[in-house]
């Protein structure tokens, strides 16, 4: 009996002992590092306008202005409703978890497709690229592919009155290319984008 | 394709480096920075009441055992009364009963499977003293034991080391100094690190957004180092927040594979040396048979996973547009198809349990793999378990392999005999009997049907996707799946305790078999278990018992699905 208490208090002690170093001070030194050293990054890569936080560089948004690039399909929204939105039901991320074979999945996409060939009537289906028609992993991708960029080109030009090299430029401007030449992929930040659109729009 | 191979590239440098410092550590072997560590793990001792003496297999086990049901009860606490604690600045209530279960369950086994979401369902607080807490506690615990399994096999003696001890070395020698680093890193590449409450701004196009923060870059370091898997927020590492670049994900995918590994060249340097030491011995041939073996059935899975997600869904190429670039649905555009699918393998495969991509949008063969790795529990696992896991596994190739050609099966110039082969036994059974028998329940009860939600063959893979999952510790999922209900909580609960415990408790029981017998000098006529012809045989031992048990499952689950969609 004396032993298992002495085993108790020992389990005891060195559980509390490394709650403190690992879930307090650990944690609290990682962040008095890192607001020292990269302040933006780790207050969440905010983007400014005027002093006024518009977005995060990292997470997305979705967009209804026809001089706006569209975002990828989400299943949380990018978190985004309108003032006074009730069914808004708070901050969260993720998937439709739509299997492969599941009929919703088809279905979602074939509506997603037909609206986009609506509202871009000089595209062919053919051309869409299935990056812009499914649904991102968190439901927040900040970026599409270029070809999900360049197949908007004609009904931004449209909207916005901008020319078509403008826009292509605006494109260059915010695309990254792969790490290195090799990692990862060529992506273009959807709201640094539109937010060149708007600026050259004024 | 490239950047795949290149990951690989840079790992085996890695491996082999933190294994030697593995090993040192393990050893309790004199290294740089003695002085500064013993100093605080002094303190630490000192105030724990640790006493430094050698344990038995049998002590050694009730200790980790203890220390768990502590850390257990006291987690279960804070979850309960989290909405009166402090740092909860986004106000968030008390978890309910089974979920605060489940939740400990989870991150005290080194499973992180989340039925909550991180941003709605635990406060800043919970999220440090709860969740951080533990994914360094189990993560060391599971190093301590593997470490305890090893110096077992080649001990001539079951009284050695101590598992407080070895259970603060590995936290702070191993654990806290490279998630610091990697913590920094993932900082500066956008992951954010603060208490600052969650933003509510108005976009250029004047709606409202909100954004999730929290001290995140402190636990995605921890989460892939310890390979834990739970995620800050809900979407895990595919979300921008935890995993922002290409660079952070290179870095997540190194920092799962870095321990699992290291272990591996551990017990490989253990074995090399202990006849004579000499440093020239990178990883020794036993450690390099099994490094093989291990890595063969790795990058299977990762070409098998790469190949079907690049050619893509057949349904979405009906819809008729461009879907050259593979299956993105739930994939994130900066990782594209090639990180993706390694991410995948990875996580399933070390046992992370952490995710870039949605696994239940995955292709039927995309998704098999996962599935497949977890069910094996072998491909160098997590946190030191899945090389115990695959010792069993070198046991049983042994006992076969020499009842093939007559000989007497011996590891290391140990016999193994009728009690270890019973206990090897049980132990590779009790795995597929938790998975498999748990999903049988789920598929006869309405609790278990409720919660599964696509249609067809695809329904019973996200049951046995999420019992693999909880019984090889891993924590993904088929994230569809309407897991926060009373029953996937209770079961997933006891699957995880289940294959957390018995196991381990079985793993120590026959290491300190062995470690007690004697010693046999190799002769002409004992089996050579480090060259290549073993490794192709305990290759072929772990696919035979592994499709032999689930092909009958898989068969009814993606491949079915598989068959569907391609008809």
């Amino acid at each position: 009996m004396k032993k298992i208490i002495s085993q108790l208090k020992t389990a005891f002690l060195t559980s509390i002992v490394m709650m403190i170093i690992c879930g307090l001070i650990y944690p609290f030194a990682v962040t008095a590092l890192a607001q020292l050293a990269f302040h933006d990054q780790a207050n969440g890569s905010l983007i400014k306008i005027d002093n006024r936080v518009v977005g995060s560089k990292l997470i997305g948004q979705n967009y209804k202005n026809p001089a706006h690039f569209i975002s990828r399909v989400s299943s949380v929204n990018y978190n985004i409703y309108e003032k006074n939105d009730t069914k808004y039901a708070g901050v969260s991320s993720g998937n439709f978890n739509y299997a492969p074979s599941n009929p919703e999945l088809t279905k979602r996409i074939t509506n997603s497709v037909d609206e986009f060939l609506k509202e871009n009537p000089t595209v062919s289906r053919t051309d869409i690229p299935a990056d812009l028609m499914t649904s991102s992993g968190s439901g927040l991708d900040p970026h599409i592919s270029i070809a999900a960029a360049e197949i908007q080109i004609d009904r931004i030009a449209a909207a916005s009155h901008l020319s078509k090299e403008e826009i292509q430029d605006i494109i260059r401007k915010t695309t990254s290319q792969k790490t290195f030449g090799v990692l990862g992929e060529d992506k273009m930040n959807v709201l640094e984008a539109n937010i060149l659109i708007d600026q050259k729009m004024k | 394709m490239w950047q795949i191979i290149l990951v690989l590239v840079i790992y085996l440098p890695l491996v082999l480096i933190i294994g030697r410092y593995l090993y040192k550590v393990t050893m309790g072997e004199k290294m740089w920075g003695d002085s500064f560590f013993q100093r605080i793990e002094g303190i630490i001792y000192k105030i724990s009441a640790v006493k430094q003496e050698d344990m038995t297999g049998k002590q050694y086990i009730f200790s980790l055992l203890f220390s768990n049901a502590v850390m257990i009860a006291i987690g279960y606490c804070l979850l309960r009364l989290q909405s009166v604690l402090f740092l909860n600045p986004n106000n968030i209530g008390n978890m309910e009963t089974t979920l605060s279960f489940n939740t400990v369950i989870s991150f005290m086994t080194n499973t992180n499977l989340q039925h909550y979401s991180g941003e709605s369902g635990l406060s800043y607080l919970s999220q440090m003293l709860v969740i951080i807490f533990m994914m360094f506690t189990s993560a060391a615990s599971g190093y301590a034991v593997c470490m305890a399994f090893c110096r077992r096999l080649i001990a001539k003696t079951d009284t050695l080391g101590n598992f407080y001890v070895d259970y603060v070395r590995v936290i702070t020698r191993i654990l806290l100094p490279l998630s610091f680093i990697v913590s920094l890193i993932l900082v500066s590449q956008g992951v954010p690190q603060t208490f600052q409450e969650n933003i509510t701004l108005t976009t250029i196009e004047d709606k409202q957004q909100d954004i999730a923060l929290g001290p995140i870059a402190a636990m995605e370091s921890i989460k892939h180092l310890g390979t834990n898997g739970g995620g800050f927020i809900g979407a895990n590492s595919s979300a921008p927040f935890e995993n922002p670049t290409i660079l952070t994900n290179i870095v997540e995918i190194l920092s799962m594979m870095l321990l699992p590994g290291a272990c591996v060249v551990t017990l490989g340097l253990m074995i090399a040396y202990r006849k004579k030491r000499s440093n020239n011995v990178w990883l020794g041939k036993q450690g390099a048979s099994i490094f093989i073996a291990m890595s063969i059935i790795f990058l299977i899975g990762v070409a098998a996973v790469y190949i079907s997600e690049k050619s893509g869904n057949p349904a979405i190429h009906a819809i008729g547009i461009d879907d050259h670039t593979g299956n993105m649905e739930g994939k994130e555009t900066r990782f594209g198809i090639a990180q993706s699918s390694l991410f995948t393998a990875v996580t399933t495969a070390f046992t992370t349990g952490s995710i870039n991509n949605m696994h239940d949008t995955l292709t039927p063969l995309g998704g098999l793999v996962p599935l497949f790795n977890m069910m094996l529990n072998v491909v160098f696992g997590g946190k030191g378990v899945g090389l115990m896991n695959m010792m069993m596994y070198v046991l049983l190739t042994i006992f076969i392999a020499c009842l093939m050609i007559g000989r007497t099966p011996q590891f290391l110039g140990k016999k193994i005999e009728a009690k270890e082969m019973k206990l090897i036994a049980l132990c590779i059974l009790i795995h597929p009997a938790l998975i498999l028998g748990f999903s049988a329940l789920a598929v006869v009860t309405d609790g278990g049907i409720a919660g599964i939600t696509n249609p067809g063959a695809h329904g019973l893979s996200q049951v046995l996707y999420e019992f693999a999952s909880s019984s090889a510790n891993n924590g993904s999922g088929f994230e569809g799946l309407l897991d926060n209900s009373t029953f996937w909580n209770v079961t997933t609960g006891l699957a995880m305790f289940f294959g957390h415990y018995i196991s381990i408790v079985l793993q120590i029981a026959i290491a300190s078999l062995l470690a007690k017998k004697l010693v046999h000098n190799e002769s002409v006529g004992t089996l050579n278990t480090s060259n290549a012809t073993f490794t192709i045989f305990l290759v072929a031992i772990v696919l035979v018992v592994g499709a032999l048990t689930f092909l009958p499952a898989l068969a009814l689950g993606p491949i079915t699905e598989y068959l569907q969609l391609n008809s």
